[in-house]
């Protein structure tokens, strides 16, 4: 049994918390008092219907509005796998939600209304999934009971979200006709759509092969923390604490630390207070190193025959993400995993159009939800990868000095 | 299953691990929250495997609202003995004399809310930057949208309309002078997650977790122990079940299960078979309205 991390795109319209719901209930992970609470916030409705979709809906603001201001999440497993959904707003004005929602998922589900077919927000949605390398794609054919479960309808919607794949260079697509608020193909293969050959939306979830998308050659180890109980028994005793978040340590191996470039070799290796000759992506783990060097928290240990990048100006896709307009020049802080560095944006190249793709003239004020390619200057060198090559260690966020509020998420290309 | 892949234990574990470090990392003085329940035990194990053999780079601090069971108390002492770790304990019914505050009335009267003023004196005491707690996303709708850092403003409040973005595994700690943030290292773990890595990694637990007999009051179809802080009327049906605990609060607004689990196999059993949730089954203070749990999270509650 293993984790699969998913996000649900697409808007209240498109069935998306109906959807959830619906996994939710079908596969039993709704509670006899939840379901009651919905129950009776059902009653208050004209039509009387389950709305299922007040299952997600957790603030109360939401509720009253009838829209989802923030991601949830929401939690359900079957014997193969637990699940964690990240729920999050199709609505124009929140692409930063859909991008926070998308930076830890293995597998996105775009939601397409099949009466409406592929649409700005599909295309919209599919951009961010593929800024965001998102590995795994599900195009949800949604509401198939409203257009006759037509296989035409549903066929159509295919050639048009192809050319959409095509363009982005999304990789593992896979295609489903559902309708949410029946049931069918979600969990079990519905009979009104007897001429779709694939499997439940449920068992896609369970069989995607998520494991290869770890890279186990890349290592990089950022240092959270040193473990230094200074006691007379452990004097010497000295552990760099933090999570492998790609690649294999093995005891012995030749290290460098980066960006200081120090090399020296692998003492030993504890996992969970065990000795370990060898740790891996994404265990928590203290390495010891042979030598007695200078390594402090923000330090990367990598195997010395892979090496990062280590540069201190590099391009990045940045999504903004505050109120506040972005200002060229204006100084932040990069935070790369547990490394922070002041840093300052030079210039910007060109902003994104999320419904086009296409490259736009760098806007005077860049606003809320804008994604552009900048180019960043920062006070000392980083140890960075390519974000599309290596997710783990290429996705740094920028933090404003003086509110402190996360304002940016950088892809480094 | 080949030799480098995790199962979801391990894989919560680790994800856990790396927040408890990074809360150790970014902050001058956290605390953890330790209310002697099973989240917040399994955080102190989970810690021990953070920073062992080096010492917890933050003490345990307990609010006790003097409605405790004494099996939760008790457990609560000989483990921070045995671990060697300061456990710091402060009282409501200190802020309630020094504060002048006034006591919750009624059956079940419950010290719940009074349990707030407490926790931002103890903050402000001790002038805690981070506040670890064993919150879990699954246990209640407006937990599903907390972050993993949460940033609570100087009265302890949470906005979650302007709550920061959380990317990736990268949490921002950064914070003005007076504020703090609430760190949730367990927020992806579900009850049946919690249940299993106890019975795999043999954690133990105090006693009331498991099924004992015990005096209770029937009311409006909960069980809730008949103790010296319930006010009973005569009309009360008083009688002793075969009961264990599923969560663990106050003695006033946390109710019992009937049950004849006396071990973890048997809970996971009975909690796989369980069609009410963790909350809606034992907590009383949910009940209060539709957005009872945003509100006390709004104005500094866990």
């Amino acid at each position: 049994m293993d984790i699969l991390r998913f996000i649900t795109a697409g808007s209240v319209d498109d069935g998306k918390s109906t959807l959830i719901g619906r996994l939710l209930y079908d596969s039993k992970s709704i509670m006899i008092d939840q379901l009651e609470a919905i129950e009776k916030q059902t009653k208050n409705r004209e039509d009387g219907e389950l709305d299922l979709a007040l299952l997600t809906d957790g603030l109360r603001a939401e509720r009253e509005q009838g829209i989802t201001i923030d991601v949830a999440y929401k939690y359900f497993s079957t014997p193969k796998r637990k699940f964690i959904i990240a729920d999050a707003p199709g609505h124009i004005q929140y692409t930063r939600n859909m991008v926070t929602g998308a930076s830890n998922s293995d597998l996105a589900i775009i939601l397409v209304d099949a009466r409406h077919g592929v649409v700005e927000q599909t295309r919209r949605h599919s951009i961010i999934a593929s800024l965001l390398n998102i590995p795994h794609i599900i195009v949800a054919v949604n509401k198939m009971d409203l257009v006759n479960y037509s296989q035409d309808v549903y066929n159509n919607i295919l050639i048009d979200y192809a050319a959409v794949a095509k363009s982005l260079n999304l990789k593992d697509i896979t295609y489903i006709p559902i309708s949410a608020l029946n049931g069918d193909n979600i969990v079990d293969k519905s009979t009104h759509l007897n001429w779709y050959q694939g499997a439940s939306l449920l068992d896609i979830l369970e069989q995607v092969a998520i494991h290869d998308d770890i890279n186990l050659t890349e290592a990089r180890f950022p240092v959270q923390y040193v473990i230094r109980p200074q006691t007379e028994a452990l004097h010497d005793y000295r552990g760099y604490a933090g999570k492998i978040v790609s690649g294999i340590y093995k005891k012995g191996a030749a290290v460098t630390i980066q960006p200081s470039g120090i090399t020296t070799s692998i003492a030993a290796i504890e996992v969970s207070g065990n000795e370990v000759d060898e740790a891996f992506a994404p265990q928590s783990a203290v390495i010891h190193l042979a030598d007695n060097v200078d390594v402090s928290r923000g330090d990367l240990i990598t195997l010395t025959e892979n090496q990062p990048t280590i540069s201190n100006e590099f391009e990045v896709l940045l999504c903004w993400m505050a109120t506040k307009p972005l200002v060229v020049g204006n100084k932040y802080l990069l935070q790369l995993n547990s490394r922070l560095v002041r840093a300052v944006i030079k210039d910007i190249s060109y902003k994104i159009n999320v419904n086009s793709l296409e490259q736009e003239t760098a806007p005077e004020q860049v606003q809320l939800n804008d994604i552009i390619k900048v180019t960043i200057k920062t006070a000392a060198p980083i140890p960075y990868d390519s974000y599309k090559e290596l997710r783990v260690n290429g996705g740094a966020i920028l933090i404003d000095e003086t509110s402190h509020v996360t304002v940016g998420a950088c892809m480094i290309q | 299953m080949n030799k480098y892949q995790l199962n979801y234990l391990d894989q919560l574990e680790s994800e856990s691990i790396h927040i408890l470090r990074e809360v150790a990392g970014q902050f001058e003085r956290p605390a953890l929250l330790f209310s002697g329940g099973k989240d917040s035990i399994t955080l102190v194990h989970l810690a021990l495997k953070a920073f062992r053999p080096g010492k917890f780079p933050f003490p345990l601090v307990h609010i006790d609202t003097g409605h405790n069971f004494k099996e939760a108390l008790d457990y609560r002492d000989a483990m921070a003995e045995r671990i060697g770790e300061r456990l710091i304990v402060r009282h409501v019914a200190d802020t309630i004399k020094a504060k002048n505050l006034t006591e919750p009335k009624g059956k079940f009267a419950s010290r719940n809310a009074l349990q707030t003023f407490t926790l931002l004196d103890t903050i402000e005491e001790f002038k805690f930057d981070a506040c670890i707690g064993g919150a879990r996303r699954d246990e209640e709708k407006a937990r599903a949208k907390e972050r993993i850092f949460s940033v609570r403003d100087e009265f302890g409040q949470w906005n979650p309309k302007l709550q920061r973005p959380e990317l990736w595994n990268t949490y921002n700690g950064r914070i003005d002078k007076g504020e703090n943030v609430r760190v949730f290292p367990i927020s992806n773990w579900t009850e049946l997650d919690i249940w299993n890595y106890i019975r795999r990694e043999k954690i133990e637990l105090p006693s009331i977790y498991f099924s004992h007999d015990r005096e209770v009051i029937e009311y409006e179809g909960q069980l809730v122990a008949m103790s010296e802080f319930v006010s009973v009327e005569p009309t009360d049906k008083l009688s002793t079940k075969t009961v264990r605990y599923r969560t663990v609060g106050d003695m006033t607004c946390t109710a019992a299960v009937e049950s004849t689990a006396t071990n973890i196999d048997d809970i996971i059993t009975e909690i796989i078979a369980t069609k009410t949730s963790e909350r809606g089954e034992t907590r009383i203070d949910d009940k209060v309205s539709e957005a009872a749990m945003e509100d006390r999270k709004k104005s500094g509650y866990f």
